[in-house]
């Protein structure tokens, strides 16, 4: 498969460049940190209700995490003009697409391995379960999926910085009430309801992550 | 094209603004004399009359932006994105609407004036999505390139209006319902059922009217554009002495 | 121009009477302006085509027209007989695009660079081919370092060794010479003599009339969006092309 082995070059390089320069998660981590730590003091994370407020709390800072990281990929991308240099490959453009989005994953689900542990060291929430990383993974590729659309077609805005969020946000609001709600069940180890949630997140995944695919070439276009 | 012969006093345009203005009088004229008042909820209640058809307008709005933006994304035709960008226009400025008479509504039946209803918080987030919708257009100093990437907005937020809806609800199962839901359901009766009917009519009418008019100003728009556009060349030609 | 091309992709190859490049009626619109007004352009296997105009003139727009990144509002562009637009796939294969930003990552080394597009381009024996053209462009004693470390003319070598890579019959080359050193000029013009003899065809703008004059067989001029002037390389000197840009030095 010549479109698979593309895809993958495009993650080995933007992987590669990550390793050389550790520009997107060192920052990302630390920003989900602070987050986490900050809404400490903004909410009762010590009491018994600390489940649903810190799934929230993890969850906000995933996305704020997530906004930074998206928003400075494409910067990198764009820095010596190499995106053109990637348009101008005889590749469907949603290969393009998808080996970027690929990449962007990865880099969030790195911050998030990090994070969860500290996040249930500090507290005391039973963050080793299974479910709660399928949840984190189909969030993340909701949230990634519209996010590294978005922020291409923020990147070639007068107001990059304000149109991710802005788009980003109202569209992706399913993926927040699912994950937040699903890590709500998974800490309080309520699993009744917690596969409509599950499935939501997956239906929203192949869905927005299909429409992406398709337009991308049309995104990118002059 | 006379100048200003356009609008307004076309005979289409003359002919929507008549019917839907007939319309929405005899629909003004049932909802506050004809239909009776709801005994529960009092005279409130006929705020649905305005509210109901407003959603329905908005909704619809919205999904022509849908076909609009698909078809314009296939064939890169700018009539696709007049129509997208007025029906745009058109659904956000009644969603806005439908957002206060929902709160206004809610006030005395819910004793606050926002609840977060499934309906009514999908309705706010839509808002949302297409205000980013013509932010985006906003500030992209290319038309074309605009044009594109409202219809990706247009296309994306339509999709996402089930999803947000079905997500609002089950995290509302969580929460109190609100003490009154809806008003109506089977026991309305009839003289309501016909009020809620000819108001629609009206409000759809409205909308047709609207968009109609709404249209001939995009496509205006553009024509000027085009002319500012051909005129500056012209220039250009005449200060690098070039004959077109 | 039927000459056999063994070094190019079986698609260029056999297309004698078809030209490398046919463009007719390109008009390209931006916000507020025209920059390209009903182009039209025919360049054959072989051809070395200068474009030169003053700033403005839409040279680099055109070569992004050319090169699929953009797309114009009129007009059509076959390359090597595709539709440039329903084949784009097949025809970003058979150009190599060198423009005014080296599309290349920093952190990446040389070789890592040429790999990557290597692997994006679909370049059989990428290894060999990689050491082929850093040699090309004098760049193997780098080859392992971060290209965030080049000087200028290194960085316009590497471009130029991406550009060149997947061994294109076509080359686009927007200003390819600024930023080079004496030197480094001498390996340019080698690489498009070399690309000219095995029968690829090149359009590339410069600022340089006489650098231009001498590597091109041809001269078109370009002013105000339109192409004023298309004469053989031998029929204008400098002066001339001065003249009809109506810009004062190059």
């Amino acid at each position: 498969m010549r479109n698979l082995d593309k895809i993958l070059a495009i993650v080995w390089k933007d992987l590669l460049t990550e390793v050389r320069s550790r520009e997107l998660v060192v920052g990302m981590l630390v920003f989900a940190m602070l987050t986490i730590v900050t809404f400490n003091f903004a909410f009762d994370l010590t009491g018994v209700e600390r489940a649903p407020s810190g799934a929230g709390a993890l969850w906000v800072a995933f996305i704020f995490a997530s906004l930074l990281g998206l928003g400075r990929a494409v910067a990198l991308e764009r820095d010596k003009g190499s995106f053109d240099g990637l348009l101008l490959a005889p590749v469907d453009r949603g290969m393009i697409y998808l080996g970027k989005l690929l990449g962007n994953v990865i880099f969030i689900v790195a911050v998030q391995l990090v994070t969860i542990p500290v996040f249930g060291a500090l507290y005391d929430l039973p963050v080793y379960q299974p479910m709660l990383f399928v949840v984190l993974f189909l969030g993340t590729l909701g949230i990634a999926g519209l996010g590294t659309l978005f922020s291409v077609m923020a990147a070639s805005t007068r107001a990059r910085e304000v149109m991710l969020p802005v788009l980003l946000f109202p569209v992706a609001l399913p993926v927040v009430i699912s994950t937040v709600r699903a890590t709500t069940l998974i800490l309080t180890d309520r699993t009744d309801a917690l596969m409509q949630w599950v499935n939501l997140l997956a239906a929203f995944d192949v869905i927005f992550l299909t429409i992406a695919f398709l337009v991308f070439d049309r995104v990118v276009e002059d | 094209m006379s100048p200003g012969g356009r609008f307004g006093n076309s005979p289409t345009g003359l002919a929507l603004a008549i019917s839907a203005g007939v319309t929405m009088i005899i629909a003004l004229y049932m909802m506050f004399l004809y239909a009776p008042q709801d005994s529960v909820q009092g005279p409130v209640q006929r705020v649905f009359y305005l509210h109901l058809p407003m959603a329905w307008i908005a909704y619809l709005a919205f999904f022509i932006v849908f076909v609009a933006s698909i078809a314009y994304l296939i064939k890169r035709n700018r009539r696709w994105d007049q129509v997208a960008r007025s029906s745009a226009e058109v659904g956000l400025v009644f969603t806005t609407l439908v957002i206060i008479t929902g709160s206004l509504w809610g006030r005395p039946i819910w004793g606050t004036f926002w609840e977060w209803d499934a309906r009514l918080t999908t309705t706010l987030i839509l808002w949302f999505i297409y205000l980013g919708y013509f932010m985006i257009r906003a500030y992209v100093s290319d038309q074309e390139r605009a044009m594109r990437y409202a219809a990706v907005v247009g296309i994306i937020g339509f999709i996402d209006v089930p999803i947000i809806h079905m997500s609002v609800r089950w995290w509302r199962t969580l929460h109190p319902e609100p003490i009154v839901t809806q008003s109506g359901g089977p026991a309305m009766p009839d003289s309501m059922l016909y009020t809620m009917g000819v108001a629609l009519l009206a409000f759809t009418l409205f909308f047709v009217y609207l968009m109609y008019q709404k249209m001939l100003l995009e496509q205006t728009k553009d024509e000027l554009s085009d002319y500012n556009l051909a005129e500056a060349d012209r220039q250009a030609d005449a200060a690098e002495g070039v004959t077109a | 121009m039927t000459v056999s091309m063994p070094e190019h992709a079986p698609e260029a190859v056999d297309r004698g009477g078809i030209p490398r490049i046919l463009a007719s009626g390109v008009t390209k619109r931006y916000e507020r302006r025209t920059v390209l007004r009903d182009i039209d352009i025919d360049i054959d296997a072989g051809e070395s085509v200068v474009l030169f105009g003053p700033n403005g003139a839409g040279k680099t727009t055109l070569l992004r027209v050319l090169s699929t990144l953009t797309r114009p509002q009129k007009g059509s562009l076959r390359i090597n007989g595709l539709e440039s637009e329903a084949d784009a796939i097949v025809v970003r294969g058979q150009i190599g695009v060198l423009a005014h930003q080296p599309y290349v990552y920093d952190s990446l080394t040389a070789r890592e660079n040429l790999q990557f597009f290597g692997r994006m381009f679909e370049v059989d024996n990428a290894p060999a081919r990689i050491d082929q053209v850093l040699a090309d462009v004098e760049l193997l004693d780098r080859a392992d370092d971060q290209v965030g470390t080049f000087s200028r003319g290194m960085l316009q070598r590497i471009a130029l060794a991406r550009a060149i890579l997947h061994q294109p019959s076509i080359l686009l080359f927007d200003e390819p010479d600024t930023g080079l050193d004496v030197a480094s000029v001498k390996v340019l013009e080698r690489i498009l003599a070399e690309h000219r003899e095995s029968s690829g065809s090149l359009l590339m703008t410069t600022h340089d009339l006489a650098f231009g004059i001498r590597v091109a067989t041809r001269v078109l001029i370009m002013v105000g969006g339109r192409i004023v002037r298309d004469c053989p390389s031998s029929d204008v000197t400098a002066d001339e092309v001065e003249s009809i840009m109506g810009a004062p030095g190059a």
